[in-house]
């Protein structure tokens, strides 16, 4: 029983991985014609893709590149219990990279023999966490979730930013079709991100025994090359976990990105 | 009248060497479909190349009364393919949508858009797509410059029938 009690207590000191749910935001369309339009997105937490039915992702890391580099005002933003969602009115020709972008740290620590967590930006750790903390432990958390969408014809994209990681698509994201290749470009803090594996899964995994995902590796470059096997709706995802962290004090780094991509019938 | 008589093998002459202009004949189904809403098709009718971008655009139909260019990049591989690049309308190239029945387009070689095709092989397309109905392609093969005159044909399946060709060289 004793020896019981010491191996539950251990299990629960061990930091757990953090296991969100994977995070995905949804445009209604992907491809508009010339003239331009509405389109709405949601955001979601959610591992049925793309059903909302766990938690709403928060919108506060929401930054739209338009393809002239003017600003867009989301409109109708709304935060629901299960998923966020707002419209764009999307009137320019060439594409627009929509993202979630979040630059966060996670802190644990104990006080007076109880766990404590926070989580805020590196600006905020001070504040937050006190000095000469018990058993703490920090990790920075880069998280980027995108969506493109394309009025008229395609146009290049500009880089993300260079922190954490970001995809520079090699294959237009808004030009995918059943049983065609795509290729894409990780890149870690702007450099080539080699040998980090990239899981791909198509939605609809509410209707389907096997969740059925691609995986595939990166190279030495960066570059991994996905063939989608149907149309529909897919999901990307990619993370590393290292040292790189930014944050003044914090070693540890984990770096995600998703996306989320409409491949098209021929 | 006798002198109008005189001119009618003049007339037919003309006709007669119109006829034997080279060119594309293409005979288009679109089929009967018996549905409870019924919304005739958007068209796009296209010349590959082997590439698979537009060497020629000869005739898309959409509605045309309203703004309905929304609905244009419906006709995916006519939109991937260069429909995307292109402000409609286009004068002798966008059409308002057309019935159920037989359609004959005739394309002169020596008029645009024929006239600058490079000789090469090319794909016709017939690409149709209906609101609250599916979308077609129907592909055929052929080689420009035309030497002599040559029939091809292809068969829709759902939202295109019959569609044959015919080059005139």
């Amino acid at each position: 029983m004793k020896a019981r009690i010491v191996w539950l207590m251990t299990a629960m000191l061990v930091p757990t991985v953090s296991l969100a749910a994977r995070a995905w935001v949804l445009p209604s369309q992907t491809i508009v014609s010339r003239s331009g339009g509405w389109v709405t997105f949601d955001a979601a937490m959610a591992d049925d893709l793309f059903s909302f039915n766990q938690g709403a992702m928060p919108l506060d890391g929401l930054n739209v590149s338009t393809p002239d580099g003017s600003a867009l005002e989301p409109q109708n933003v709304a935060r629901g219990k299960t998923r966020s969602s707002f419209d764009l009115e999307l009137r320019a020709p060439g594409t627009y990279r929509v993202a979630l972008a979040t630059d966060q740290v996670m802190a644990r620590w104990e006080e007076d023999g109880k766990p404590k967590r926070w989580r805020g930006t590196a600006a905020e750790m001070a504040a937050n966490i006190p000095a000469g903390a018990a058993r703490l432990e920090v990790e920075q958390m880069q998280r980027r979730v995108e969506a493109f969408v394309t009025v008229g014809a395609p146009s290049a994209l500009k880089s993300a930013g260079g922190a954490g990681l970001e995809l520079v698509p090699l294959q237009h994201p808004n030009d995918l079709y059943a049983g065609e290749a795509a290729r894409f470009r990780l890149l870690l803090d702007g450099k080539p991100a080699s040998n980090v594996e990239v899981e791909v899964l198509a939605g609809g995994t509410r209707y389907r025994a096997a969740p059925g995902s691609i995986l595939a590796n990166t190279d030495k470059d960066g570059v991994v090359s996905v063939t989608w096997p149907d149309a529909g709706l897919y999901w990307l995802d990619a993370s590393v976990a290292d040292e790189g962290a930014t944050a003044p004090g914090v070693k540890k780094r984990r770096a995600a990105y998703n996306a989320t991509f409409e491949v098209l019938p021929q | 009248m006798k002198r109008y008589r005189s001119c009618i093998p003049l007339l037919l002459a003309a006709f007669a060497g119109a006829a034997h202009a080279g060119g594309l004949t293409l005979n288009l189904e679109l089929p009967n479909i018996s549905v409870a809403e019924y919304h005739r098709p958007y068209v796009a009718i296209w010349v590959e190349g082997a590439d698979q971008s537009i060497a020629a655009n000869l005739s898309v139909w959409y509605q045309l009364r309203g703004d309905h260019t929304k609905w244009l990049p419906d006709l995916r591989q006519w939109w991937r393919r260069g429909g995307r690049d292109l402000k409609v309308p286009v004068d002798g190239l966008t059409g308002a949508t057309r019935p159920a029945g037989q359609h004959i387009l005739k394309f002169d070689a020596a008029a645009t858009p024929l006239s600058g095709l490079k000789p090469g092989k090319y794909t016709l397309m017939v690409e149709a797509v209906r609101e609250v109905g599916g979308r077609e392609v129907v592909r055929i093969p052929f080689e420009w410059p035309v030497k002599a005159t040559t029939r091809a044909s292809a068969q829709g399946s759902s939202e295109l029938g019959a569609v044959s060709l015919t080059l005139d060289p």
